[in-house]
């Protein structure tokens, strides 16, 4: 018999035996172990994918930050940029200014200058003028030029037209002032006299008298009382003079022929006034 | 010499008595359980591990997966049955290299036994898991004429579980028996490779088969 049947129950005893210490000692543990090391491999792979999601998110914002950076500063450039070249323009703009205030303040100094030359010109001619007409009348009249001013004043009061006469003669007596008489030089004592008596009897009155000595009235004599003046003087001359010399230097390589005869020509006594 | 190791008796009364398979049995029994135990004695949970955990997790994993190719739907749960039963069958067969070893695995005694723990462990798995009603239903399937051949086919396949271990380790047994009266030196060692290969690939089929009746029978035809 190949079958023994206690030996059979036995086996199936000791194979269920068997089973269970194999569950026991074996399997359980076992697959315990492996479970703990794909739980604790499952939470480091979380782990790791949470930090490789905060990293990446982190290099989000990275970027993000990056290109706000450089927006702001390719506009901060800009600005840099637009500022610079408004500020250049200003500047710029600003010499420009300068230059042409001061250009016309050169010009204008230029032109003071100008006139002030003139002006000493027009003096030294007038003084020499006087001395020429001073020294020509002393030589040839044996007379002085401040007498010969006075007898034109005299000659001109009485040639002056009698509307003009006694619109002056009311004004002479409507002001308490005394009338204002300028001359150039200081009068002496006997031209004085000599035109205080010519406008007495001009105007048929005793005329109160203050004299003045004005160097500007440029070798002239003026009468003034309320808005009335008469004068004589002779800026026609020097300006004709001034004239003249003026296009001689604009015209220097022209022949000298014209100027000639001026000094004849300026020294005559042709004497302009004007009565208002 | 004799045909199966039933047949070497330590100790008799009566009925009862403890002959050669039982005491290999409880051989192969004793080695396994403490040598599991040893290496399972400090187990690591770590990356880390013993050479032997190593070899276990192999082992139990490479089984797990084979139950679960089978078509097992949770492998785990039995695990302890059919993984038991491959390792005691292969290591019953492994150790006919030991002199004076006689395989437990060739007496007809044990493979009827074991074939029986399958012949009871199918039908009660089967009802734990699909119920009585589920289980008794699958024989009538697919239709009431397959009953008779699906209940011989329940004893026929038990027989045949039990039978074809028996005979492919005790004609090794008694083929390397034979030999060594007839050709002492070279020719009975091949035979126990052969015997070795024979061994590993008997307890494969084995189990195998009982994992394919157990998957059969806890089919829940569930979508």
């Amino acid at each position: 018999m190949l079958i023994d049947w206690f030996t059979v129950g036995a086996q199936a005893l000791n194979f269920l035996i068997l089973v269970w210490l194999m569950r026991r000692f074996l399997y359980q543990p076992i697959l315990h172990a492996i479970d703990q090391r794909e739980q604790r491999i499952a939470a480091e792979l979380a782990a790791a994918d949470a930090q490789k999601a905060e990293a990446l998110q982190i290099r989000a914002e990275f970027e993000h930050k990056k290109n706000e950076l450089d927006q702001q500063r390719a506009a901060l450039l800009q600005q840099a940029v637009e500022t610079a070249q408004a500020e250049a323009q200003r500047l710029s703009e600003a010499a420009r200014q300068a230059a042409d205030a001061l250009r016309v303040q050169r010009l204008q100094t230029l032109r003071n200058e100008v006139h002030n030359l003139n002006l000493e010109i027009s003096r030294g001619m007038q003084r020499e003028i006087f001395a020429i007409a001073r020294k020509t009348l002393a030589d040839l009249a044996d007379t002085a030029l401040e007498e010969r001013l006075a007898a034109v004043f005299t000659r001109r009061l009485a040639e002056m037209p009698a509307p003009d006469r006694q619109g002056f003669a009311e004004a002479l007596k409507m002001t308490k002032e005394p009338a204002l008489l300028r001359c150039a030089f200081d009068l002496p004592p006997e031209q004085r006299a000599t035109l205080q008596n010519a406008l007495n009897e001009s105007f048929a009155a005793d005329i109160a008298i203050r004299f003045e000595t004005a160097p500007d009235l440029i070798g002239g004599i003026e009468l003034s009382a309320n808005g009335w003046k008469l004068a004589w003087n002779m800026a026609d001359y020097l300006e004709s003079l001034e004239n003249q010399l003026g296009e001689l230097i604009k015209q220097p390589s022209q022949p000298e022929t014209p100027a000639a005869g001026e000094p004849e020509t300026a020294a005559e006594p042709s004497p302009s006034g004007a009565a208002e | 010499m004799h045909l199966s190791s039933d047949q070497i008796i330590f100790w008799q009364l009566g009925f009862i008595k403890v002959n050669g398979t039982l005491v290999f049995t409880w051989a192969l029994m004793l080695a396994m359980t403490v040598g599991v135990k040893l290496i399972t004695r400090r187990l690591s949970y770590d990356l880390q591990r013993a050479r032997w955990q190593n070899l276990l997790e192999i082992l139990v994993t490479a089984i797990e997966q084979q139950i679960k190719e089978v078509g097992v739907a949770e492998p785990r749960k039995y695990l302890g049955f059919l993984g038991t039963l491959f390792l005691f069958i292969a290591l019953a067969n492994l150790c006919t290299v030991i002199p004076g070893y006689e395989p437990p695995t060739g007496s007809l005694s044990t493979t009827a036994a074991l074939a029986l723990c399958v012949f009871v462990a199918v039908p009660l798995f089967g009802i734990q898991e699909q119920g009585l009603g589920g289980y008794l239903k699958s024989y009538i399937e697919p239709t009431l004429i397959m009953l008779p051949f699906n209940i011989i086919s329940e004893f026929s396949r038990t027989l045949a579980l039990a039978i074809r271990l028996f005979g492919n380790m005790m004609s090794g047994t008694m083929i390397i028996g034979i030999l060594l009266t007839i050709t002492p030196f070279i020719f009975p060692i091949a035979m126990t490779l052969l015997g070795l290969l024979t061994g590993m690939v008997q307890a494969y089929i084995f189990s195998i088969l009982a994992a394919v009746y157990l998957a059969a029978a806890t089919q829940t035809n569930k979508p």
